[in-house]
């Protein structure tokens, strides 16, 4: 079995879903390739050579892959997709919008949002939002799989494998990169901390999600939120955990002001452990939480902030 | 500017889901069925296009079988103008490769400026149709839309991603999947549902469209997700720390 493992970064450092994608290709064969495309992306390459299991690092690194446009980099992917058997790439946005190109031109089905592997054909997906898990199994002869990276466990550093250029130049005309309005944080990213802390509906507003902030220092956790508080308008969008946002598995999640809707419970219940503090004790989110706090959200932030 | 939208006939999305006693799937059994909500979005995108001035024309399309053009007359409900269905047989369940490969013979056949789909169906949760659609007919895509902009034979794209918003520029034609934020859809008013009954829809049937409709993919079982435990209530701050440190480890 021979795995072509798709990098994911931003040109500048090799992103954490990577060492968890190693771990699912581990689970099918032992020949791992990384392909690293982007843009002065040297170092992320390098990063990768380091990840124990990897034998091989492509390096596509050219200006027509900078934004991970879909068109180019499934052309490049299905270039270089020959002979291998399994394709792998993180179920984030980007693995999310180029992989089904991929699939497609290989003539191939996709197994969308794995998040157990049960052998070189058989693969675990959530579905109905995490309401059902299939198990599913493919004969194509080469699987083109998204992997829920949050479900698998990350490789450390230990390899040294080679690094190999890649001259292959796909670039569409039809579609071009025009700006992008990114989040600046000190804070790790949601998809990849152990610790996140996450407002609801119950912060009332976009100025106390700021109590949240002294916690989340002390802790060194992200900072997440409900879709009820992204509807309302309270924090953008990309700070939404749930089966419409992201999808985390942090060590300790915990829910303040958030009553546990399913959509939510969908993206954040296979956190190891789950605290739960809402002034409603009949709240849903308790059903799932492993320790429960029923108070008034602005009187135990203060408290919590300083007992850390 | 003619715009089709895909919709896709599936699960309401207030109804609890069951899954089957023999794990082959979920119970659809008497569940009340709905219009995908993600594909709604996508309708409504293309009437307000059209009512910009924009769109001249906007066709639903579904596959699969009868009881679709339930789907489809929501569509007409809510503004499109005309409808085709594409009939598949009682009981036969298509993969997004499929669907798209017929999809691909709507696009030849209607050669349509924009696709707009919903970037999901809430069953499947594939996120595949519209991505491959577009490989498959070589349009560009802006998938998970925010905001759609159509001037000058172009369309501007907001997209969210991971890390915020990206915006990109495609030449039409092309395909654009809808994300949650895009908009929200009106409801059908009591006029609309009665004019949409009278509005056209074109059944073809699947089978007479040349495409090999048999997946590679099988599913192996169906289970309800491991059920998480409730645990327990703590009564302070100081008792809720004392936990995480001492019981569960998970802060020093």
């Amino acid at each position: 079995m021979t795995v072509l493992v798709y990098a994911e970064h931003d040109n500048e450092v090799l992103k954490s879903e990577t060492n968890k994608l190693i771990t699912a290709a581990q689970a099918v064969g032992a020949d791992i390739t990384v392909l690293v495309a982007g843009q002065q992306c040297e170092a992320v390459a390098d990063a990768a050579a380091k990840l124990s299991g990897v034998s091989k690092v492509l390096l596509a690194n050219n200006a027509v892959y900078g934004h991970q446009l879909p068109e180019n980099i499934a052309d490049l992917v299905v270039e270089l997709a020959g002979g291998y058997t399994h394709i792998f790439a993180a179920a984030t946005t980007t693995g999310k919008n180029f992989m089904p190109r991929v699939a497609a031109l290989l003539d191939v089905a996709q197994i969308s949002d794995a998040i157990a592997v049960e052998s070189a054909d058989t693969f675990v997906r959530p579905i109905y939002a995490g309401n059902a898990i299939a198990t599913v199994q493919s004969s194509d002869n080469v699987k083109v799989v998204t992997v829920r990276a949050s479900a698998f466990d990350a490789v450390s550093d230990g390899g040294s494998a080679s690094i190999e250029a890649v001259d292959i130049v796909k670039t569409s005309e039809k579609s071009a990169y025009l700006s992008a309005e990114l989040t600046e944080s000190e804070r790790p990213e949601l998809t990849a901390a152990n610790v996140i802390i996450s407002g609801g509906r119950g912060m009332q507003n976009g100025e106390n999600f700021s109590l949240l902030n002294g916690i989340a220092d002390k802790l060194g956790a992200a900072i997440g939120a409900s879709r009820a508080a992204v509807d309302a308008g309270f924090v953008p969008n990309d700070m939404q955990v749930g089966q419409t946002g992201k999808i985390v598995a942090p060590d300790l999640y915990i829910a303040v002001g958030i009553s546990g809707a399913i959509q939510h419970l969908a993206g954040m219940k296979d956190s190891k452990v789950i605290v739960a503090i809402n002034k409603d004790e009949e709240a849903p989110i308790f059903q799932v939480a492993d320790y429960g706090l029923v108070g008034d959200l602005f009187e135990v932030l203060p408290q919590l902030e300083s007992s850390l | 500017m003619k715009v089709l939208v895909p919709v896709k006939r599936a699960i309401d999305y207030n109804v609890k889901v069951r899954v089957k006693p023999d794990n082959s799937g979920v119970d659809l059994n008497n569940v009340k069925m709905a219009i995908n909500p993600f594909c709604e979005i996508a309708v409504e995108e293309a009437i307000r296009l059209k009512e910009k001035g924009d769109a001249t024309e906007v066709i639903v399309v579904s596959i699969g079988e009868k009881a679709c053009q339930e789907q489809i007359r929501t569509g007409l409900a809510l503004g499109a103008d005309r409808g085709i269905h594409i009939e598949t047989d009682a009981g036969v369940s298509l993969e997004s490769l499929q669907v798209a490969k017929l999809l691909k013979k709507v696009v030849e056949a209607e050669s349509p400026d924009l696709v707009i789909l919903g970037k999901q169906a809430i069953d499947s949760d594939n996120n595949q149709t519209g991505q491959m659609l577009a490989a498959l007919t070589g349009m560009p895509q802006g998938t998970f839309a925010s905001e759609v902009k159509v001037e000058g034979g172009k369309a501007v794209v907001t997209r969210e991603i991971d890390g915020g918003l990206q915006t990109v520029e495609l030449t039409l034609p092309a395909v654009v999947t809808t994300d949650l934020r895009l908009n929200e859809p009106r409801y059908a008013s009591l006029p609309n549902i009665m004019k949409a009954k009278r509005k056209p829809i074109d059944v073809q049937s699947a089978a007479d469209l040349g495409v090999d409709l048999t997946s590679n993919v099988s599913v192996i079982k169906v289970t309800p997700p491991p059920q998480r435990q409730g645990g327990v209530k703590v009564d302070s701050v100081e008792a809720l720390v004392d936990k995480l440190k001492n019981e569960a480890k998970v802060i020093s």
